[in-house]
Order: structure tokens, then C-alpha cells, then sequence
């Protein structure tokens, strides 16, 4: 996709129908190299480091639906890295790295907007924790500030400061962390991997393995025909149990659904993402001016791409709590999206016990901010059958071993990670 | 979503907590590792029909068996759970 002042006239004077199409939409081949299940964000950039780092060109990326029409066009498209146990800390800052130089690498407007995180604290054992947190990313390299109220209060004057039960102390902040469109994300990778020869293919559903004498899987089955491949990924997040189950296996993961939510347009409120520190209330302001919040995940498992009122109630008690002037802003759009949530609260990378079929999993409600750093990490792992260093706590076995990555500490009960 | 307790009658899902699964069985004492395992961590987590257990803590505190479709939050019946209230401990 090359354009120049010309090309852009052109197409803008012959009402907009003669853009060139920013990625080729293939059909199926017979056989690949690497066949990826899953053309959302983390599938496509999975193709396109394979492609870009590793030299594997000859893949496909398989989807059900549309590219991006499951979770990554679902978020709220917040980026970050702060996070506090080994394996999260270097993974994540990975992945931030990666989104820092996303729109160079991939020639897209991926509007990445560093306009900074800020988690509030609402007491003083929180700020402790916080203050523990932002010590462990600052000795891991990456940016952390701890924000007393007066800085908090010239950051964000709209903020209900008169709250007696949840008074807003300070923050810590990330500044480097922000927001970047979605959309543009999976468009991104699927046009720089189409460009380097990957085939993505929609509206093609894997529905079978097949498999070997040895039980190696040699290519899938989709309503689209047999497709030979020398390696199959899963990148099926929110139904990766469903897909797992079709080669026989059973894994650590429940599929919950988490909703997101859109207020109507309203004039630049909100600088950075925050979040309420003593609920669960997490907010940016899109260009379009809409304010794009979540919270909780319902806590049932779902596949039904969509969540009930209590937790609706919730997401916006929180915000009220911060910022009651919004309550005469209307809620425009809501919607729900099927998470992995794994025992730990962490993501799963790694070969399965079936030879040949390797998976990127259990992203809980954190998938989208990993998205260049799963892509690589994934790609890696298909590319030298072996983890990337960022990622080689983030196996299938931990469970067993008892190697848990639990940011939150709650143990093996999914729906309160 | 709104649930049918069997002993308060048709309330709202803010009442209910969820457990998860009802189909795991707490193994005995002397279970090997590989059962302990597959309880405490290996899901179906199936698409479709399945069975839960949830608990009525707005209501009459009971611990209820409820059959629900996962892909349509349809719930098909609700039961009380006697003595799986204490499902993790294994009654």
C-alpha cells in the first residue's frame, strides 16, 4: 500500500471506492508452514513476526468471522506494563516496547497515544502497595511515579475530591502507558503480514485436528476444506477450551464475559486512563470524545458475548464515585466480550502434549495491551520450538509444578482474577 | 439474568454468587497427584448446557444447582444443592 497526494485525491473525488485494499483476503492453499487459528490482534501479529523476524512466510492466519471481530474489537485499548511479578514485569514491558515503535515497523497509523496510566490510591496501606509496585518496575527498567494528591489534583482538578469514604490520596503513574486504536491494530498486522506473503483467510472455521498415526497434527479441518500444515497455533482467546477440546485436550481455563462500555461524545475531559483504586472502574476518553470505561467481569462463565445489569451498576457506581458530574452523560453503546481466564490470572504459551500444536492462551481481561509482545513471544516459540526468554514462565505445566504467576493472589477460582 | 431461587421465588442476578462447575468431585485423601491436579485446575468449560453452583446470598443463603446455557445464559432449572454448599470441602 503505497499512497501519494494524488492517489488520495483520486480516491477521495470517485466517492471513496477506489482505495486499495490494505490487505489481500486469500483463500486457502493446501498445505502451510504454520497454519495460526485466530485472526485477531495476537494471531495476525503472530503471523507478521513470524514472517518479519523468523523468515516463515509460506503461513496462514484462519478466521471464523472477520478479522478482529471477536476481542480485539472489543477492549478498551489501554496499553501498559505495570505490572509486579517475574514473568509479567519483563513480559509486558516487552510488549510496551513493541507498541512504541508498532507504527514504524508495521508502515500503519496505529494510534498509539502514551498519554499515561494512573491507578489511584484511596488509602494508605494502598498507597504502600503502590508504592511497592512502581519500585518493582523501576528496578525492572520501566517508568513508574508515585503521585502524591497535589499532583494528582493538577493532573485531573475534575476528579471528586471531597469523597469521604474513598478519598483519593495520590496516584502511581505510568506515563508511557495510554491507549491505541484497536481496529487499526489488527488492520496494521494484517496488512504489514499480508504484504510479507501471510494468507489471511476469514470465514474459515477450524471444526477438526488432523492427526497423524503418532497423534501429530498435520493440518486442520475448516468449513473451508483440509489445510495441511507443519505447525498449527492457537490464538483463540475467550474460546480456546472449545478449540482445545477438538484435539483432546482439557485446559486451566473458564470463559468469562467481560463488558465494556461507550458514553456519548463529550468535549476532551479525561488526559490519561485512571482507574478508581477502591472499586473496579477503569476510563480513557476516545478521540471521538466518548468515554470508554470498564470494570469487573460478570463472574458466571459465558460465551454469549454479553453481560447482565449488576455489574453494569457497578462499572458506573465506580465511575460516580470518581467523577459524579458524569451521571447526565448518556451511555451510548455496551458490549461484552469472552475472556480466557486461566487459574492464575496469567497467559499461557507454550507447545500442548499434542505434538505439533502450540498455544497462546488464558489472557484473562489483559489480552490487548500484549498484543505485539504475544505476537513475538508466539512467534518465537513456533519459530525455535522453544520460549522466548519473556515468556518461559508463561507454561501450560505451571499449574502442576506449582509456579504460579498470580498478580492477584487469589488462587485457582478464575472469575476473581 | 434472573434465577428462580426454589425457596424465594424469581430474583435478580445482584443476589446470586457463582462457584463454577458443579461437576468435580473433591478427591479423597489419598488421591494421587494427577487427580488433585485435574480437580483443582482442568476445566470443561463447556459451550452449551452445563451445570453450576451458585449461592443466594441476597436472599435465603442457600447453595442452589442451577442448569445453564452458557451460550444463551438460558437456565433450564434450579434446584437446591443439598449440601454442595460446601462443595469445595467436598460434601
Amino acid at each position: 500500500m503505497r499512497h501519494s497526494i494524488f492517489s488520495l485525491a483520486r480516491a477521495a473525488l470517485s466517492g471513496h471506492k477506489n482505495w486499495q485494499r490494505t490487505w489481500r483476503d486469500a483463500s486457502p492453499k493446501d498445505h502451510y508452514d504454520v497454519v495460526i487459528i485466530g485472526g485477531g490482534g495476537h494471531g495476525l501479529a503472530t503471523a507478521w513476526f513470524l514472517a518479519s523476524e523468523y523468515g516463515i512466510r509460506n503461513v496462514a492466519v484462519l478466521e471464523k468471522g472477520w478479522i478482529g471481530s471477536g476481542n480485539a474489537g472489543r477492549n478498551t485499548t489501554i496499553i501498559r506494563s505495570n505490572y509486579g511479578l517475574p514473568g509479567n514485569t519483563g513480559f509486558y514491558e516487552l510488549s510496551m516496547k513493541l507498541w512504541e515503535r508498532m507504527e514504524q515497523d508495521l508502515n500503519y497509523n496505529t494510534m498509539v497515544s502514551q498519554r499515561g496510566v494512573i491507578n489511584l490510591y484511596h488509602s494508605d496501606a494502598q498507597r504502600d502497595a503502590y508504592a511497592r509496585r512502581g519500585n518493582t518496575m523501576r528496578i525492572n527498567g520501566i517508568d513508574a511515579e508515585l503521585l502524591d494528591l497535589a499532583a494528582v489534583k493538577k493532573m485531573m482538578p475534575f476528579l471528586n475530591f471531597d469523597n469521604a469514604r474513598f478519598p483519593v490520596q495520590g496516584g502511581l503513574l505510568q506515563r508511557r502507558g495510554g491507549t491505541a486504536r484497536h481496529d487499526a491494530v489488527v488492520w496494521g498486522y494484517a496488512h504489514a503480514a499480508s504484504t510479507l506473503g501471510v494468507d489471511i483467510i476469514q470465514n474459515c472455521e477450524v471444526t477438526g485436528f488432523s492427526r497423524d498415526a503418532n497423534g501429530k497434527v498435520t493440518g486442520v479441518e475448516t468449513t473451508r476444506g483440509k489445510i495441511g500444515a507443519g505447525k498449527v497455533g492457537m490464538a483463540v482467546a475467550g474460546s480456546s477450551s472449545r478449540v482445545a477440546a477438538m484435539a483432546g485436550l482439557r485446559l486451566p481455563i473458564e470463559s468469562h464475559v467481560l463488558q465494556a462500555f461507550v458514553s456519548e461524545a463529550i468535549k476532551p475531559l479525561i488526559p490519561n486512563v485512571m482507574t478508581f483504586g477502591a472499586g473496579h472502574f477503569y476510563v480513557s476518553q476516545s478521540d471521538k470524545g466518548g468515554l470508554v470505561f470498564g470494570g469487573d467481569i460478570d463472574g458466571y462463565n459465558s460465551y454469549a458475548q454479553r453481560g447482565n445489569m449488576p455489574v453494569m451498576e457497578d462499572v458506573c457506581e465506580g465511575g460516580m464515585a470518581l467523577m459524579p458530574m458524569i451521571g447526565r452523560v448518556r451511555l451510548l453503546r455496551q458490549w461484552g466480550g469472552i475472556m480466557d481466564m486461566s487459574m492464575d490470572g496469567s497467559p499461557i504459551i507454550d507447545k500442548t502434549p499434542v505434538d505439533g500444536l502450540y498455544l497462546n492462551a488464558g489472557w484473562c481481561y489483559g489480552g490487548f495491551k500484549a498484543t505485539p509482545g504475544s505476537g513475538l513471544v508466539f512467534a518465537h516459540l513456533l519459530a525455535r520450538d522453544e520460549p522466548h526468554k519473556e515468556a518461559a514462565r508463561f507454561r501450560l505445566d505451571r499449574f502442576r509444578r506449582g509456579a504460579m504467576i498470580d498478580e492477584k493472589g487469589v488462587g485457582a477460582q478464575p472469575n476473581l482474577h | 439474568m434472573r434465577i428462580v431461587c426454589p425457596f424465594c421465588g424469581e430474583r435478580e442476578l445482584g443476589e446470586f454468587t457463582y462457584l463454577g462447575d458443579a461437576k468435580p468431585v473433591r478427591p479423597a485423601a489419598g488421591a494421587s497427584e494427577d487427580d488433585v491436579f485435574d480437580y483443582v485446575y482442568l476445566r470443561d468449560n463447556i459451550a452449551g448446557e452445563t451445570t453450576e453452583h451458585w449461592y443466594h446470598g441476597g436472599g435465603c443463603r442457600a447453595w442452589l444447582k442451577i442448569t445453564r446455557n452458557t451460550l444463551t445464559h438460558e437456565i433450564s432449572s434450579v434446584e437446591p444443592a443439598a449440601g454442595a454448599g460446601a462443595a469445595k470441602v467436598g460434601a
